[in-house]
């Protein structure tokens, strides 16, 4: 196939103003740390220094919930709904307003392309809002149960690979439930939330009803524990996932927990294969792998194997990889030195237990932290590579000869957050839709999402829904009667 | 159970009942050999019930993580059917459950009554229940683009139950039959002083179409089996309810063994690190059921 060349379409990042350092969000300004330090965030395409952010310390942690509690006690928990859903209708017009904006800083403190950042991650951003702030006046019809009412005040703590996403997954529908939140971005990506702060202020949204305080894990972990945070809602890695249910327990707070995944591509011998080799590389090369719910195993029919191997190769050697601003860029920057460092970890364990390491070969970049899209052929279940996420533009690819094989290998797995199925047969869809125990099937399609469609997993992907009027129901309690 | 108000007219020597456990559709005895003595509600010696262990509880993690796949790709019409039957088989045995919750819980005869009653009524309740679930909890979802889009609730897998410790029928009934509608199957610890009307609700479920290890439950000490199902890999989830006035037991240290694979755990009710038996007369909602349900998306385009 030959290769298309490409001129440079770089975005401009005029369109971002950014301030060399930030202070902490709280009670509707920003303010500077009391005992906290600093530390800098980085374009990880470039290593150039973006600026300067807060690392939170306990008790700026404890200053952002007393905000959210007298928010949450004096105006936001006795707002009527109608004026909530207006606040959040206000916020998701103003994103869209300034969607390109967003799209570039986030673009710039991500690595992700900016073809994903603009036509992905903010929409999608903007649509939660929206969607949420319908629900407000609504809950009555949700069917969550008897008197539907807020929790208090919410801490969310999220992760950096979707940083404005996940921020609007976690605060629109704590907003609509009518509760207040103190957000803790990703200490690698803080600056689309420090941008939303700044959102926040143009929607006049009361003081105190969304505090946004940078760190590190001690900061989430000051958020974790402190006494008076009502819920925890966390997006990050099963590993976090297990110390934060083991810091609530015997505790009445209350946790919706988003973790890692490990799924299973399945494409069978019938399956649409160029359709389907598109979707094998959506699913583990968007985003640069950095998604939990990417298809990093993919297993395909034994007998259709080579062929779908041979054609993904070809077709990953037409992928764009390089400048992130750049809009032809199709993969981007790996989001830290330290996931760089992951990613390589287990690519060499890969190649240690005898699987076979391809890559497009690609040029990368001088500067920054860059992996060539790989893939494994030859994978057993019991590599590392198999069983581990790596969180990184790397392929798994395993065989298997039966519909019930195929079933019992993507099953076997700790995890269960998501799965992609593959084939031109209506009623195998549905069986195997039925068999695979993950929060989100995707057939014929992957990587798809909506904030109408409830996204979560099984097993130690976590629990609870995000998204849909399930997500709702982790913000609210109900009169229950035992 | 033995009756121990015999006159001299009344001179049959009655055949006494073993209690035993319930693991596998079978009524094994405890394979530590132990067994506790029961009393009744004023003291008096009721029966010798086997001390479950450690073993006693993997094997009825096994059992129930055997009877899962079928249990939960049953139809909902089916499972309604069979829960409906619990209800009919104990309806038929109301007597003896009256008789048996009476010395359990030191209640009188028509209060006992009121008590079987509404467990066997629960059962009834929670049978209507399993092909309603899908269309309240789940539908289709109109995202923004060309795709079919719909979730539907599925059970969560194998759940650990702490039985009630006062509430020995109808708290037990209250919290296993919300479990098995939706096609779970549990691990029962049963109440640990009160235990003699679980064993007799087994053999109702032996005799209702409830497939073997579908419920498997355990007597014996809380304290001593519940940190095993707490922490057992292979189990999805956890009630505490039991955990409330359970000698020795400490909710939050079940909840942190829980944590290692991530259970879902339903905390005991009460406030701070309190727990109490709520009031099990009250009519159920859906938190014990949506509580051991996970939700599945399934996507597929649409096109010509």
């Amino acid at each position: 196939m030959a290769k298309f060349e490409y001129a440079p379409a770089p975005e401009s990042r005029a369109v971002v103003d950014l301030a060399p350092s930030y202070g902490l969000f709280i009670n509707g300004e920003f303010t500077e740390s009391q005992g906290g330090s600093a530390f800098k965030t980085v374009n990880p395409a470039t290593e150039e220094v973006l600026s300067e952010v807060t690392d939170a310390s306990a008790a700026d942690v404890d200053r952002a919930v007393a905000a959210a509690r007298r928010a949450y006690n004096g105006v936001w928990g006795r707002m009527s709904g109608a004026d909530r859903g207006k606040y959040l209708f206000r916020i998701a017009r103003i994103l869209q307003e300034r969607a390109r904006e967003f799209a570039v800083l986030e673009t710039l403190d991500n690595g992700k392309p900016i073809k994903e950042s603009r036509d992905v991650d903010i929409p999608l951003a903007a649509a939660h809002f929206f969607y949420h702030a319908g629900w407000a006046d609504k809950l009555e019809y949700a069917g969550l149960g008897t008197n539907p009412r807020a929790h208090g005040v919410v801490g969310q703590v999220i992760p950096w690979n979707f940083p404005l996403l996940m921020l609007a997954w976690k605060i629109a529908p704590a907003l609509a439930t009518g509760n207040t939140v103190v957000l803790k971005p990703a200490e690698t990506t803080p600056l689309t939330a420090l941008l939303f702060a700044d959102v926040v202020q143009q929607a006049d949204l009361p003081p105190g009803v969304v505090n946004i305080v940078t760190g590190a894990g001690a900061t989430g972990q000051a958020i974790v524990d402190h006494p008076d945070i009502d819920k925890l809602a966390f997006t990050g890695s099963t590993g976090v996932g297990k110390m934060i249910a083991r810091s609530i327990a015997g505790t009445r707070k209350k946790a919706t927990l988003e973790l890692g995944g490990k799924a299973a591509n399945i494409i069978f011998e019938d399956a649409a294969i160029h359709q389907a080799v598109e979707g094998i590389v959506n699913g583990i090369f968007f985003n640069q792998g950095h998604v939990c719910c990417a298809g990093s195993r993919l297993l395909v029919q034994e007998n259709i194997a080579e062929d779908v191997e041979r054609r993904l190769k070809r077709r990953l050697q037409t992928l764009r990889v390089g400048d992130p601003l750049d809009k032809n860029t199709d993969v981007g920057a790996i989001n830290s030195k330290a996931q760089l460092t992951r990613i390589t970890e287990l690519t060499d364990a890969g190649e240690a237990e005898g699987a076979e390491r391809w890559d497009n070969g690609c040029e990368l970049p001088a500067k920054g932290f860059w992996f060539r899209p790989t893939v494994f052929t030859g994978v057993s279940q019991g590599h590392r590579i198999a069983q581990e996420e790596i969180f990184g533009p790397v392929l798994s690819v395993l065989t298997f000869r039966t519909p019930q094989e195929a079933v019992a290998k993507a099953n076997n797995t700790p995890y269960g957050l998501s799965a992609g199925v593959w084939t031109e047969k209506g009623s195998r869809i549905l069986w195997m839709a039925d068999q695979l125990r993950a929060g989100v099937v995707w057939a014929n399609t992957f990587n798809k999402f909506d904030p109408t469609s409830p996204f979560g997993g099984y097993k130690e992907s976590g629990y609870g829904r995000e998204g849909g009027r399930h997500g709702l129901s982790a913000y609210v309690t109900t009169e229950s009667n035992g | 159970m033995p009756t121990n108000q015999r006159t001299a007219a009344d001179a049959r020597v009655d055949v006494r009942k073993t209690y035993k456990l319930y693991i596998g559709g079978k009524f094994p005895r405890s394979e530590s050999g132990r067994s506790y003595e029961v009393l009744d509600g004023r003291g008096r010696f009721l029966a010798n019930a086997s001390q479950g262990s450690r073993k006693d509880a993997r094997d009825a993690v096994v059992a129930a993580r055997a009877a899962f796949p079928k249990w939960a790709g049953a139809t909902a019409y089916n499972r309604g059917q069979v829960l409906y039957r619990v209800a009919e088989v104990m309806e038929g045995r109301r007597a003896q459950f009256v008789a048996e919750v009476r010395a359990s819980e030191g209640l009188t005869e028509r209060r006992a009554e009121t008590v079987v009653n509404a467990a066997i009524d629960r059962w009834v309740w929670y049978a209507g229940w399993t092909d309603k679930l899908a269309q309240v909890l789940g539908g289709l979802n109109p995202v923004a683009g060309p795709y079919f889009d719909i979730s539907a609730p599925e059970p969560t897998g194998v759940v650990g139950v702490l039985a009630p410790q006062r509430s020995s029928l109808l708290g037990l009934v209250s919290v296993v039959a919300p479990v098995i509608a939706s096609g779970n199957t549990a691990v029962v610890l049963t109440s640990e002083l009160r235990p003699l009307p679980a064993i007799t609700l087994s053999e109702a479920l032996a005799t209702s179409d409830v497939p073997g290890g579908v419920v498997n439950l355990i007597t014996g000490r809380t304290a001593e089996v519940a940190p095993w199902i707490a922490s057992h890999r292979d189990v999805n989830a956890i009630d505490l309810a039991g955990a409330a006035k359970a000698e020795g037991v400490v909710w939050g240290d079940l909840e942190l063994a829980a944590a290692e694979n991530l259970k879902r755990v339903v905390r005991p009710a009460g406030e701070g690190t309190d727990a109490v038996e709520p009031d099990w007369t009250r009519t159920p909602d859906m938190a014990r059921m949506t509580a051991f349900l996970e939700t599945k998306t399934v996507w597929h385009p649409k096109g010509r």
